[in-house]
């Protein structure tokens, strides 16, 4: 064991398991699934029948601080919801799409499992199994190193693109050599009291509603804490958000046009000579040729591209570049469109030549608690294995370093058969038919060319329903152990076990190990998941009972890391770049035959890139707005969370609904040219004439099951049919979230 | 007689149905009931760029301000739960004192 490291602990009243008036108490992380970014700090509450009586937010948790969402709070009918899957089981091969599921012991599950992997690793090579994660569950290092450990380097994310917070990362890394945060105090066991932290002074909220998203691990009404602390807010939106309202600047952006807003912000503040001289000459690099590049976005231009007024534009980037300290709140809308590399580049950009970088309620980079969380396992891929990933020979920035498979890339494998054909894959945690991946006819096609598909959730999803032959049980949180790291700034913490698992269902993790140690045992030597928690754990110098205990623990962290030689390897001051400085002309790009400077790119299709189409198609449709009670495609299913939100919606300006003929809670059908979804009409004057927006990865558990019955009604509703699989040219990035529509009522009977 | 209530410092409420949910889950009411129930007023521009745009969660008559979790010195669960951090328990003598100073306040007496 390793010498234990320095924590600043939280002063608990009891210990981790207690009695509170005839129930007992078991504090912990709430961490998953069901699906969520965040892991708050949790008290569950038992009863002496081992039943789980209720969950309640921990107070003494600096994270969220007693509070919780209504996620948590319903989570016991998800626990005990009559749906969830508690017996392995399988079905023929023929019979996909039927529910011809026929229960079978863990033992005969793992036995067919364990020999198809085996043999069609013997026959075709381990490349030939895909390894599929979602987000939002503390499995996704676990399925990597069930990936690797085999051999496959295929681990898939299922968005076209991957673009769900990758890019970002992706992007950060690639030209400051870290992960930048906003700093809202979370890496303090003290929070705001902190006497080192400072608030920031604006928050741009940018294609993001955190109080509703709670992404990268941001627990959203953080953003309230720091506005009640003074905290001014821009946001930037195409939907007037509750803090867009809230905001003292809104700027409402055409979807898919941020890079250059952005960009023009960049040439305002060059030319008005507003910059951070003094950041940009000790540690930024290539800040000429930005300045030569943003000169092509004028503001004149920028209103036009953008729809945003000229005058606002200059008013946010002055405040931006006048602040003191200010944070980018930035979110997966800068991952959703195609060209999300430049994209994220020139919105990093801009705060980088601000200098709101690596100082107190700024941009900081997060402290890394373990090694693992960023992927588990790569030692046990050879070079030879490695240089099979799906996507690496198109993309080179893959070559940096990237554990995802380029899905668009993938799914054309699994048409073609080429480079290799793929013979089954390992879906955990994931929904890829109606949440991650788009195209879902040509989805469904795809992966049914694979010969064995296993499956591992809490319930059955059209996703199970349409493809897989082994469906392996898991359990939710309360119902196991585990280890809390996550998104963000990590800290230590865990998962405890508070009721046995719900009839033969098993944790994920338990799930991984046991398969894990069947098909590739030198990467699982474990006997028990305690046992693998506390090897996880081991640098830290805590074995997993010890961290149960003291949880949860705060890293050091200091600020102005660059100018103390904590962001390098060989400990020099500066950034881990090659040049030592923050790239705003990107070596790495460069490097990846991308380039170098951040740019703008048309949405295509889109009102400008395509005009022949706006005849026909004269909206313009942004997706993926998040739900309070929902987490992506879950939830559906539990009363007291899908009765604050019953149906898919649509949200429509109200001159654009009298223009078209509906009204408020009508029915319609959102079509472009690609296909069509149903939606309600919510009439609203947030979002403008010439946008809509609706939310994502809809389907009906209480809808017909089988594939010729509409497959839990998913035809009709997934957003999916509209959008096509088509990446950036860097292999990240896609339009989700910039597309043309009409809408037109649905007909009686349909 | 009344002695005791909540203040809802409804400026800040961010409309995310925690309180709600949090009072259905500790009173076992069924998804239509409430002990506590939001209600959202706006959104519309009644000025350029002034809008109105605001929730207020509304106790009604099946709030019985957590009779059982505050006779053991807990906070309501609506109050412990709320997000935003936005309402407040107390007696209603001192969360009146809370009142001047601030507008978009509502003092609710309930028990």
């Amino acid at each position: 064991m390793s010498e234990k490291r320095e924590y600043t602990l939280v002063d608990h009243k009891e210990p981790y398991r207690y009695d509170d008036n005839g129930l007992h108490v078991t504090r912990g992380s709430a961490w998953s699934g069901p699906g969520c970014h965040l892991g708050c700090g949790v008290l569950m509450y038992t009863d002496d029948d081992g039943k789980l009586v209720k969950v309640e937010g921990d107070p003494e948790n600096p994270f969220n601080q007693g509070r919780l969402c209504c996620r948590c709070l319903a989570l016991p009918e998800v626990v005990y919801h009559e749906d969830r899957v508690l017996h392995p089981m399988k079905r023929a091969r023929e019979d996909r799409g039927k529910d011809k599921w026929e229960r079978i012991s863990w033992d005969e599950a793992y036995e067919m499992v364990t020999s198809r992997f085996l043999e069609i690793k013997e026959k075709y090579g381990p490349e030939c199994i895909a390894f599929y994660s979602g987000t939002g569950r503390d499995i996704g290092q676990y399925i990597t190193r069930l990936a690797w450990g085999f051999g496959s380097p295929n681990f898939v994310f299922a968005m076209s693109g991957q673009s769900c917070y990758s890019p970002r990362v992706a992007g950060c890394f690639s030209n400051t050599g870290a992960f930048w945060l906003g700093d809202y105090s979370q890496q303090f066991a003290d929070r705001y009291d902190d006497p080192r932290w400072e608030c920031p002074e604006y928050v741009v909220v940018w294609g993001n509603n955190p109080l509703v998203s709670n992404s990268d691990g941001l627990y959203g009404h953080w953003v309230i804490d720091v506005m009640k602390r003074g905290a001014k807010l821009i946001v930037i939106d195409p939907r007037l958000t509750w803090l867009g309202a809230k905001s003292e600047q809104f700027l409402q952006v055409r979807p898919g046009t941020d890079a250059a807003l952005a960009l023009g912000m960049i040439n305002f503040i060059i030319e008005e000579d507003l910059y951070d001289h003094e950041f940009v000459d000790l540690w930024c690099y290539g800040f000429e040729e930005l300045a030569e590049r943003a000169k092509e976005y004028p503001l004149d231009y920028v209103e036009e591209v953008t729809w945003i007024p000229r005058d606002k534009i200059e008013r946010a980037a002055r405040s931006i570049a006048q602040a003191k300290n200010a944070i980018l709140q930035w979110g997966v809308a800068i991952d959703q469109t195609k060209e999300t590399i430049p994209t994220a580049q020139a919105l990093l950009s801009l705060f980088e030549i601000t200098g709101h970088m690596d100082k107190p309620g700024a941009m900081v980079p997060p402290p890394s608690i373990l090694y693992y969380a960023g992927g588990w396992g790569e030692e046990f891929l050879t070079p030879e294995q490695k240089a099979k990933l799906i996507g690496l020979k198109e993309y080179p920035l893959i070559q940096m370093g990237f554990q995802e498979a380029v899905t668009d890339e993938y799914i054309k494998a699994l048409e073609t058969g080429e480079p290799y054909r793929f013979r089954a894959a390992w879906m955990q945690t994931t929904n890829p038919l109606v949440c991650t991946g788009v195209d879902p006819k040509r989805s469904l096609a795809a992966q049914n060319n694979l010969e064995f598909i296993v499956y591992v959730d809490l319930f059955m999803t059209p996703t199970a329903m349409a493809l897989a032959d082994v469906f392996l049980p898991a359990c939710t949180y309360p119902e196991r152990d585990g280890i809390r790291i996550g998104d963000g700034m990590q800290r230590g913490e865990t998962i405890n076990k508070v009721i046995e698992p719900l009839g033969e269902s098993k944790s994920d993790m338990e799930i991984c190990l046991e398969v894990g140690k069947r098909i590739a045992p030198e990467a699982w030597p474990w006997e028990t998941v305690e046992d693998m928690f506390s090897s996880i754990l081991e640098e830290t110098g805590y074995d997993f009972e010890e961290m149960q205990k003291i949880a949860p623990a705060y890293m050091p962290f200091e600020y102005h890391q660059h100018e103390k030689g904590l962001l390098r390897s060989d400990g020099q001051v500066g950034f881990g770049t090659p040049t030592g400085r923050i790239e705003l002309w990107s070596n790495f790009y460069n490097t990846c035959d991308l380039d170098p400077l951040p740019y703008f790119e048309e949405p295509s299709p889109g009102p400008v890139s395509t005009p022949e189409l706006l005849d026909e198609y004269p909206l313009v449709l942004t997706t993926g707005a998040r739900i309070w009670s929902m987490f992506h495609s879950e939830h559906r299913q539990i009363p007291h969370l899908r009765a604050l939100h019953p149906d898919a919606i649509i949200q429509v300006n109200p001159k654009t609904c009298r223009e078209y003929g509906v009204k408020h809670g009508d029915w319609v059908w959102v079509e472009n040219q690609r296909g069509r979804c149903k939606r309600r009409v919510i009439e609203t004057p947030v979002v403008e004439e010439r946008v809509c927006s609706t939310d994502h990865a809809w389907w009906l558990p209480e809808a017909p099951a089988e594939m010729e019955d509409g497959l839990y009604g998913m035809w009709d509703l997934d957003v999916g049919n509209l959008i096509e699989y088509k990446c950036g040219k860097s292999g990240f990035g896609a339009n989700y979230k910039t597309l043309l529509c009409k809408i037109y009522k649905v007909e009686e009977g349909e | 007689m009344a002695e005791y209530g909540l203040l809802i410092d409804y400026d800040w409420c961010t409309g995310c149905h925690t309180c709600e949910v949090a009072c259905q889950m500790e009173h076992s009411l069924p998804p239509d009931q409430w002990g506590i129930k939001l209600t959202e007023v706006g959104p519309w521009e009644y000025a350029p760029e002034k809008w109105q745009y605001a929730y207020m969660p509304v106790p009604t008559d099946q709030c019985d301000l957590c009779a059982r979790r505050t006779a053991e010195g807990k906070l309501p669960t609506c109050v412990h739960h709320c997000q935003a951090q936005c309402i407040h328990y107390g007696p209603l003598d001192e969360l009146a004192k809370k009142l001047p100073g601030k507008t978009k306040q509502t003092l609710f007496s309930l028990r």
